[in-house]
């Protein structure tokens, strides 16, 4: 779960790198998804991508079982669990992935079923622009979309570091430092994916 | 100070429990918790009725063997210490106190509040020592870097007192294991051992019904002795590595 959730993260880098391109102009935009849906290695990365995605899903609702098995059943305790941990996020990573994938779902089908899955199937992308424009104009679009980026930034913030230590790549000096730059990561995921929808509702680009 | 205590009753492992409450007063502010405890089982034999069975032996927070979730928190509202180690003057007058066994299905409940942790030690028969032959070299003999020393006692703390697994949401009992196979990794006794010791451990660990860890940090939050988590990223590189020499 730790290396499909790390090679996720090097993906909505790249995606937020891409998203960019629609603050700057048009054209840039447009270009960028005209490689995007002709370029042979995204054509190869794009099944890859989703295999990525089902294995952290499948592999995430396995480790959620095996502990549920390891939870106590016979005693009805009185008093929650209040036990210290690192942050709530921690301890609730499962529902923040069920609510990601919901409007990881949203999205698929608001964009990517209009854009790059016409080229798959032959038939006729919609201006990626344009489709664009128009959903995020609509502050509900806009409101469930920053949403959906709270809610992966609590996920991110905590899934980054622990993906390290789930590997092994963490020491008691590492520990501090990834769980810093797992913060930063976050925010720059959250804040670069809402920049976009802002930028259109409020009119500085579009 | 008086409290009122619900504290889980069990006969036996197969027996159904209950919470029953009781009222205790006059107990000194440095009375420890299972001083307390003893007083109140002193009432209930006086009372003819039967006394709460709970784990305790050294008091002295070295052995690992007392085991109480009181309010909600393994070994009750302190940090890095054991149950025996908590005084009453933790609580405030007339507090409620919920006093419950070790939540791990894979620490059942024996009796009241004493659980049975042999899982911890099927855990260490899997590989938790050193079994390398060869005549004891003299001491000193084998340097041994500062860092790597403190590092291994640090993590040689653990009493294995089990108070990771119960507070870890998940039941698991990682930061135990992690605890073991670093002291002994990071040790040059240890070493040649490192790898068929963390496969087995972790084999063990898992057959035994424990959760998978989710980094969590509550186990290193309620340990008594403070293990860190850093030692589970240790743990998992062994294992990692192990598997890949396989």
């Amino acid at each position: 779960m730790s290396l499909s959730g790390l090679f996720l993260l090097i993906f909505l880098a790249l995606h937020l790198a891409l998203n960019f391109a629609a603050l700057f102009s048009r054209e840039l935009y447009e270009s960028v998804c005209e490689f995007m849906d002709t370029n042979l290695l995204v054509q190869i990365m794009v099944p890859v991508l989703a295999a990525g995605f089902i294995i952290h899903i499948l592999f995430s609702m396995f480790v959620e079982f095996k502990n549920w098995t390891a939870r106590p059943r016979a005693i009805a305790y009185r008093v929650p669990n209040k036990s210290k941990a690192l942050g709530w996020e921690s301890k609730y990573m499962f529902v923040l992935g069920v609510i990601i994938v919901g409007f990881l779902v949203l999205h698929l089908v608001n964009f990517w079923a209009k854009m790059q899955l016409q080229h798959f199937i032959g038939g006729e992308p919609e201006n990626a622009y344009d489709l664009l424009i128009a959903l995020f104009k609509n502050p509900y679009y806009c409101a469930a979309y920053i949403v959906w980026f709270a809610a992966l930034y609590f996920h991110v913030s905590h899934g980054f570091w622990s993906a390290f230590q789930s590997i092994g790549v963490s020491n008691s000096k590492w520990l501090p430092r990834l769980q810093f730059l797992a913060k930063i990561y976050a925010a720059v995921i959250f804040l670069g994916f809402s920049a976009v929808p802002l930028c259109v509702l409020s009119g500085l680009c579009g | 100070m008086k409290f009122t205590l619900k504290v889980w009753r069990q006969k036996n492992a197969k027996a159904k429990g209950r919470f029953e409450t009781y009222r205790i007063d006059g107990i000194s502010p440095d009375t420890s918790f299972l001083e307390m405890l003893d007083i109140l089982n002193n009432n209930l034999i006086r009372e003819g009725k039967e006394p709460i069975a709970f784990d305790h032996d050294c008091r002295e927070g070295i052995c690992g063997i007392c085991s109480l979730y009181i309010n909600g928190r393994p070994h009750g509202p302190d940090d890095e210490i054991t149950t025996c180690q908590l005084h009453c003057r933790k609580f405030k007058d007339g507090d409620v106190i919920t006093v419950e066994p070790w939540r791990s299905a894979a620490f059942p409940v024996v009796k009241d509040l004493v659980v049975d942790r042999n899982a911890f030690d099927k855990i260490l028969q899997a590989g938790g020592f050193i079994s390398t032959t060869g005549i004891a070299p003299d001491a000193n003999l084998i340097q041994i870097p500062k860092a790597d020393a403190e590092e291994a006692m640090d993590a040689s703390a653990c009493i294995g007192c089990g108070a990771c697994v119960a507070a870890c949401k998940n039941g698991s009992a990682m930061l135990f294991v992690a605890a073991r196979v670093s002291a002994l990794a990071k040790l040059p006794q240890g070493r040649p051992e490192a790898a068929r010791r963390a496969k087995a451990m972790v084999a063990k660990m898992d057959e035994l019904g424990f959760g998978a860890c989710s980094n969590t940090g509550a186990c290193e939050a309620e340990c008594p002795k403070g293990v860190s988590i850093a030692h589970i990223a240790r743990l998992n590189r062994e294992f990692l590595l192990a598997k890949i020499q396989d």
